[in-house]
């Protein structure tokens, strides 16, 4: 696992972007963190590295929102709302794994079986300071 | 057609709800069910929805005969169906999609495809009978935040969007830190009648000079911060006040862009729509704003601001007036723009 001590959000920038350049078709993004640690604005970022034109703004009602500006699909998943692992399912989400694009999920906790084992995952916790974070990542 | 009015059925499962609506010449509601307004375990034995398509599945036949038994017409009568197509869940509007395609197909009734916001702004017309574009547009929903330059039935220009959360999603999140449960904005308005606005002073976030984007990200993260440094320091949380708080702070940044959009546009006319509309502290700061500026406000009925079958049918209406109808061929468009 490498921690990565995130001081403002122009090192989360650097980060998305660097991992954008990492990514490719069929990646899955776990995101893992409490309500305000960005991992919406991650995702931004992400979203910015894969050359996406769209305003990335955040997926909760929806549940994903698909971005196809890039140099390949983003579908970015948020699952705040959904109640288990079943509701996923059924919404058709695990369509979205394998497929030519790269998936960004938040509160991947919530539906954490249901995604590949061959994923990146990113746990997010708040830092000392109000924007300081700390990601731990696993590739 | 019925007593020589056309008839427009609207479909709506872009979301949660599973909606239908029989309208009267565009602009009538005949009925309007929405499947969370009604006791489905006891009409139909189902479940209330709450995300999944399946739920809309099970629901929309249901949904489908209450809404012609109450308009008190048959499929028959039926001369228009409309349905949003987008923005939205994928398999939550293909069904309603295959549904009208279905009734469109067997029926030889014309189809139009709906974008979900422009049905938004249509609440207006069904409410409000001499209300006709141009105006200017404030939608505010769980899932959008626009500023919008209504130029016609249908068309319009987008003048800002909100960059991170949208403002119901906002509500819903703090309701959540504060412990008010599902559904947040309701809880929030309602607590924060007995709180002090002015208590704590959360970040009003305006982004750059002249901008009509929002961001309510910034603000929502104050509210979490605050409350946890309270914990921290084992002070209670007077949780009125917290309410109270971030609901000016985000409010007052709302109307303050949309008046100002509307005196830089010269635009006299306000239209809002979607479910934050319904905010009773919005209402009031909205009015108290537009009276001071000379600008008339219009807003839907509660029932209207929430997602409902008689704002698309509305929207599909004046589509078929202009000739844009939809083929068996109409798809689903989650990412569908305004």
């Amino acid at each position: 696992m490498e921690v990565i001590n995130i001081s403002n959000e122009k090192e989360t920038r650097k980060y998305g972007i660097k991992l954008a350049k990492m990514l490719k078709p069929g990646d899955v993004v776990a995101l893992i963190g409490d309500l305000g640690t960005g991992k919406t604005t991650l995702t931004k970022y992400v979203a910015e590295g894969l050359g996406i034109k769209e305003n990335v703004n955040s997926p909760t009602f929806t549940i994903v929102k698909e971005y196809r500006s890039g140099r390949m699909p983003l579908f970015h998943f948020d699952v705040y709302r959904i109640e288990n692992e079943e509701e996923f399912f059924d919404i058709g989400a695990d369509e979205y794994f394998y497929g030519n694009g790269v998936c960004i999920v938040e509160w991947a906790d919530k539906v954490i079986s249901s995604l590949p084992e061959n994923r990146i995952t990113i746990e997010i916790e708040h830092g000392k300071n109000e924007d300081e974070r700390i990601y731990k990542c696993t590739y | 057609m019925k007593d020589g009015r056309h008839l427009t059925m609207g479909i709506e499962t872009s979301c949660d709800e599973t909606a239908i609506a029989i309208l009267a010449d565009g602009r009538d509601i005949l009925s309007n069910v929405i499947s969370s307004q009604i006791d489905i375990h006891k009409n139909f034995g189902g479940v209330v929805p709450e995300i999944a398509s399946r739920h809309h599945l099970e629901n929309i036949n249901g949904v489908l005969d209450e809404a012609l038994d109450k308009a008190n017409v048959t499929i028959g009568d039926i001369d228009l169906i409309g349905v949003t197509c987008g923005p939205g869940l994928v398999g939550a509007l293909l069904i309603g999609i295959a549904t009208a395609k279905a009734i469109s197909f067997a029926k030889k009734i014309p189809l139009v495809g709906v974008n979900h916001m422009h049905g938004h702004i249509s609440a207006n017309y069904i409410e409000h009978k001499d209300l006709e574009p141009p105006f200017l547009g404030l939608i505010v929903s769980g899932g959008h935040t626009n500023i919008v330059m209504v130029k016609d039935y249908g068309s319009c220009e987008v003048l800002g969007s909100t960059r991170d959360d949208a403002i119901g999603e906002a509500y819903d999140k703090v309701a959540r830190v504060i412990g008010l449960g599902y559904p947040g904005g309701p809880k929030i308005d309602e607590l924060a009648k007995k709180g002090n606005p002015d208590a704590i002073k959360f970040k009003r976030v305006y982004l750059d000079k002249d901008s009509l984007d929002f961001s309510f990200s910034g603000t929502k993260t104050g509210v979490l911060n605050h409350v946890n440094s309270e914990k921290q320091k084992g002070n209670d949380i007077n949780t009125a006040d917290v309410a109270a708080s971030f609901q000016e702070a985000v409010l007052e940044v709302t109307v303050e862009k949309a008046i100002s959009a509307a005196k830089n546009l010269k635009q006299d006319t306000l239209v809002v729509s979607g479910g934050v509309a319904a905010n009773s502290r919005l209402s009031e700061m909205l009015s108290e704003r537009c009276k001071e500026e000379g600008i008339k406000l219009y807003k839907p009925r509660p029932i209207l601001c929430t997602d409902n079958g008689a704002m698309v049918g509305c929207a599909a209406y004046y589509k078929m007036k202009k000739g844009e109808i939809s083929d068996l061929c109409l798809d689903a468009y989650p990412g569908l723009e305004i």
